[in-house]
C-alpha cells in the first residue's frame, strides 16, 4: 500500500514502529561497497582499537542515517516526502549491535501549504544508549 | 603537557569563509545503482519496490523509480576530489583529532534513474569552545545538490568536530 498514514490520523506523541537491524560487517561492508567508503576504521579491529575504540571496527555514522530515513518511509508509505533529517553521532555503533530506530511525533502543523509533521528521532542500541538523537520533518498527504 | 592553543580557527578558514568551491558533476544516475544502494542499507530485508520495481513505482505519486533520499550519485569516482584543507586530518599539533558531529540534510526534488547530479561545498560557519576534549571547533559546511533541469535536489549541512 503506497500510503500508510495520512497527516489527519497524526496524533502528537505518536510512535514510530520500532525499526531494528543486527550490525556487523555484513551491514557495513555492503555499505561501504555502494557509498565508496572504504575506511579502515570502519573494516579491521586493528586500526579501530588505534582509534580509541577498544572493541575495534566500527559502523559508519552516515549508515545509521540512513536506518531513520528508512524507519520514516516503513511506516508512512510511498506517497510521503521526508523533507528534513536531522542527527548527531553521539555513540559508536559496535559490531553485533542491534540498533532500533524511535521516533515520536513532536508536533504537526500545515506551513507552505505542506502538512508537516515533526518528530524526534533517535537510534538507541540494545543497551538503551541513545547514539543518533535528532529531528526530522515529514510531510504527509491530507485524506480531504 | 599539551600544547594549548589560543585558536583552532586556521587562516585558510577564514579566507574561505561562505565561498562556494568547485562544482562536481556525479555520473548519470542508474537503476541498478539505485538497486544496489537500497538492497545495502536495507541488509537483510528486501528494500522498498519503489527502489527496483519500475511497474510498481509507476503506480505511485513518483511515476517510477526514485533513489532513497541518502543516495550517493557520486560515489566511486575514478579520481577522488580534493577535500578542502579545513576538512583533513592535521599532522600534528593542535585540532590533530576529529570527528564526524552530525549532520541536517533537506530534500526537495527525489533523484531519478538518468539524473546528473552536480554539487558545490562552502564554509559557512563555525564556533569555537572548551570542551571535555579541550578547545573543540565545531565545523559547518554547506553542500547543494541540484539536477540536470536545475532543480534544487538536497541542501546537506555537516558538522565536523575538531579538538
Amino acid at each position: 500500500m503506497a500510503v500508510n498514514v495520512y497527516f489527519e490520523d497524526i496524533r502528537i506523541g505518536d510512535q514510530v514502529p520500532a525499526w531494528s537491524r543486527k550490525t556487523d560487517f555484513m551491514n557495513w561492508n555492503r555499505y561501504a561497497a555502494v557509498n565508496d567508503e572504504f575506511i579502515y576504521i570502519h573494516m579491521d579491529d586493528e586500526a579501530g582499537r588505534a582509534a580509541a575504540n577498544p572493541q575495534g571496527a566500527f559502523g559508519m555514522g552516515n549508515l545509521r542515517f540512513a536506518y531513520i530515513l528508512n524507519a520514516l518511509r516503513d511506516w508512512l508509505g510511498d506517497e510521503t516526502e521526508i523533507r528534513e533529517l536531522y542527527c548527531e553521532f553521539r555513540a559508536i555503533n559496535q559490531k553485533n549491535d542491534v540498533l532500533t530506530v524511535t521516533g515520536t511525533v513532536a508536533d504537526k502543523r500545515v506551513e507552505e501549504g505542506e502538512n508537516r509533521v515533526y518528530l524526534d528521532v533517535d537510534v538507541v542500541n540494545q543497551n538503551g544508549v541513545k547514539t543518533t538523537p535528532g529531528q526530522a520533518i515529514v510531510v504527509l498527504p491530507s485524506r480531504g | 603537557m599539551a600544547e594549548q592553543a589560543d585558536t583552532l580557527v586556521t587562516p585558510d578558514m577564514i579566507r574561505n569563509k561562505g565561498v562556494w568551491g568547485r562544482e562536481v558533476v556525479s555520473y548519470p544516475v542508474s537503476v541498478s545503482d539505485i538497486r544496489k544502494w537500497a538492497i545495502a542499507v536495507y541488509w537483510p530485508h528486501t528494500p522498498p519496490r519503489l527502489f527496483w520495481d519500475e511497474q510498481y513505482a509507476r503506480t505511485t505519486r513518483w511515476g517510477g523509480i526514485i533513489a532513497p533520499q541518502d543516495f550517493n550519485p557520486f560515489a566511486w569516482p575514478v579520481k577522488s576530489p580534493t577535500l578542502p584543507e579545513f576538512a583533513m586530518p592535521r599532522e600534528g599539533g593542535k585540532g590533530r583529532r576529529g570527528m564526524n558531529g552530525g549532520q541536517t540534510d533537506t530534500y526537495f526534488v527525489p533523484m531519478r534513474p538518468g539524473d546528473v547530479i552536480r554539487a558545490r561545498t562552502r564554509l559557512r560557519d563555525w564556533n569555537e569552545r572548551p570542551t571535555r576534549l579541550g578547545l573543540t571547533l565545531f565545523i559547518y559546511t554547506e553542500t547543494e545538490w541540484w539536477n540536470q533541469d536545475n532543480q534544487l535536489v538536497k541542501r546537506h549541512i555537516q558538522n565536523f568536530i575538531r579538538y
